[in-house]
């Protein structure tokens, strides 16, 4: 791979650049909003762009898709950060958990943590909102949504089962 | 209460209505024309800062159409406004940003320091003005516009060329400056004596360095605190916030103005996103209501006389900032049309240097109308400057042909930076 560089533009975002086999210049800024400019870089004057293409974060999308990049964890990180204090997450649900076999209402998520099970991933098939009697199986993988450290105490609780219950201490910001 | 009692209450009641109805129409109007201003400006490409400006001079004491009710209401808005100012001054950076930008272009920071402080200092002694009067206008001619040059770069398509973070981290070191230099100010305004003077000034550039220290230190966790998933809270957090820090900041004779800033250095991560959204608009209506004011505390018959002396002066320091920036952009590895390129982007001169000359207005009488008809040229003058840098280079050199090797310049290679 192209080394690429990465420089910062206080006030701005972050500029990343590299220089392609066939000697062209590219780079891109990402704007602090998420805008990104695509930057082809003059042949005649290196230190000027010769052409910049504004994308809104969709148009970025689009471009990663044309050039088969997986969009995937970027899209997770930024859901991670964006969703006002709330955070996704993507728990395996492991054989030794406690909660491996049970419905979703025993295992207390929603009552003690205030964690919702948004969607289920079982065998590469996305099962979205089950209901309270669903039962997660080991191999399963449960889409949570909640606050940090909400989401800590699921993680333990869903592990450890009823042990867990006295020693999470529910705490609400 | 007897009858006549409650008549001389209904009349004041009646008074106090009609003076709130001619404040309210008053104030109104003009923020209809400050809109009709930046309806302009926008459409030109340009900032509306010297419109506001201009807009002053027009209501002031001798203009066109004085104000009669509202200039009070309109004083407070506008220290309200340079508070904005700051403070959003302050949000702009992130703590990496500035010590990163502090070791990458202290060089160029102290030039531009040296080459455009140093002619407004001199011209206000050779004016026969106190050594205090023409150290602020040496910070009037020093400080670059950096909303003005941010604009003028995105606008034209520069933000992602080399020579670009050298300009930037040039706008950043001399906001640094400010952190030192408006509590400095504030202190010699006060007049004490020598020793009284120096404690005060130990005192607040201290205050200001270690606040500094725990804002790029501690932000993350000031910002947790702030942080809230409501936008109502957290506007009202932060605005309340910078008042009382600013508050506090005045009262400890470090100016208002640094509180603000260092409120906004603080800030960080999602927070301070949200919080530039949130206080931006906000910062936009009291900041054209200070502009409005400065005009208006001028007296458009004291512009004239000092017209051609701006013009002097402005193209000095035109020529003064457009070296920093060729240096600048030269000591980074930028060839000849970046490095015009560079030199052009920084002339602009805007908010700040007005703030400074705002907080000079009572040592100096000609420091306000100066500082005004300097800015009006160089707001104007500094984009369409940049703008010409193309033609100007072509004049210099000839467009070169295509090559296709290209120089690596002073960019980290991601690796190192995790």
């Amino acid at each position: 791979m192209a080394k690429i560089q990465e420089t910062s533009l206080p006030g701005v975002g972050m500029r990343h650049e590299f220089t392609t086999q066939s000697g062209d210049h590219l780079g891109v800024i990402t704007h602090r909003s998420g805008r990104r400019d695509l930057l082809v870089f003059d042949r005649a004057d290196p230190d000027a762009c010769g052409v910049v293409v504004r994308l809104e974060e969709d148009d970025s999308d689009a471009l990663a898709e044309l050039l088969g990049a997986s969009q995937v964890t970027q899209g997770v990180a930024k859901l991670r950060q964006e969703v006002g204090g709330l955070v996704i997450d993507w728990l395996p649900i492991n054989p030794s958990w406690s909660c491996s076999g049970c419905p979703i209402e025993e295992t207390g998520l929603q009552q003690q943590t205030g964690v919702s099970i948004v969607a289920v991933v079982r065998a590469g098939e996305t099962i979205p909102a089950p209901d309270s009697s669903f039962r997660l199986q080991p191999g399963d993988m449960a889409v949570v949504v909640g606050s940090p450290d909400a989401i800590g105490q699921a993680i333990a609780l869903l592990q450890k089962g009823e042990a867990a219950k006295k020693a999470v201490v529910p705490e609400r910001r | 209460m007897n009858e006549h009692g409650a008549a001389d209450t209904a009349q004041a009641a009646a008074n106090h209505s009609a003076a709130i109805a001619s404040v309210f129409m008053e104030l109104g109007a003009v923020i209809i024309g400050l809109s009709v201003l930046a309806r302009l400006a926008v459409r030109a490409g340009l900032t509306p800062i010297p419109l506001y400006l201009l807009a002053g001079l027009c209501l002031g004491k001798g203009g066109l159409v004085p104000l009669s009710f509202s200039e009070e209401f309109i004083g407070f808005g506008a220290e309200i406004g340079v508070i904005l100012l700051l403070f959003m001054l302050g949000l702009e950076y992130t703590g990496e940003e500035l010590s990163s930008s502090l070791k990458r272009g202290f060089k160029g920071g102290l030039l531009d320091l040296a080459l455009n402080l140093t002619p407004g200092f001199i011209a206000g002694l050779l004016l026969g003005w106190s050594a205090l009067a023409a150290l602020l206008l040496g910070g009037v001619t020093y400080i670059s516009s950096s909303s003005i040059i941010a604009k003028v770069l995105g606008d034209l398509d520069r933000l992602g060329n080399r020579e670009t973070p050298t300009v930037l981290s040039i706008l950043v070191l001399e906001d640094l400056a400010m952190a030192v230099f408006l509590p400095l100010v504030a202190v010699l305004l006060l007049g004490q004596g020598l020793v009284a003077g120096a404690v005060s000034i130990t005192i607040a550039v201290t205050t200001v360095a270690v606040v500094l220290l725990v804002a790029v230190k501690q932000g993350g966790a000031i910002s947790r605190v702030v942080a809230h998933r409501s936008d109502e809270v957290l506007l009202l957090t932060t605005f309340g916030l910078v008042l009382l820090v600013a508050g506090i900041a005045q009262r400890m004779q470090v100016s208002a103005a640094i509180g603000a800033f260092l409120v906004g250095l603080a800030l960080s991560g999602s927070v301070a996103e949200k919080a530039r959204n949130l206080v931006g608009p906000l910062r936009d209506l009291f900041a054209a209501t200070f502009f409005l004011f400065v005009g208006l505390q001028i007296e458009a018959s004291t512009l004239i006389p000092v017209l051609p002396l701006a013009l002097g002066l402005a193209v000095i320091t035109a020529l003064t900032k457009m070296a920093t920036g060729w240096w600048a952009a030269g000591w980074a590895g930028i060839a000849l049309r970046g490095r015009i390129r560079a030199g052009t982007a920084l002339v602009s001169r805007g908010e700040f240097s007005v703030v400074i000359a705002g907080l000079g207005a009572a040592t100096e009488p000609r420091l306000a109308p100066l500082s005004a008809a300097y800015v009006l040229i160089l707001a104007v003058g500094g984009p369409i400057l940049a703008r010409l840098s193309e033609p100007l280079s072509n004049l210099l050199q000839p467009r070169p042909q295509p090559i296709v090797a290209v120089p690596v310049t002073e960019a980290t290679p991601v690796s190192s930076e995790g």
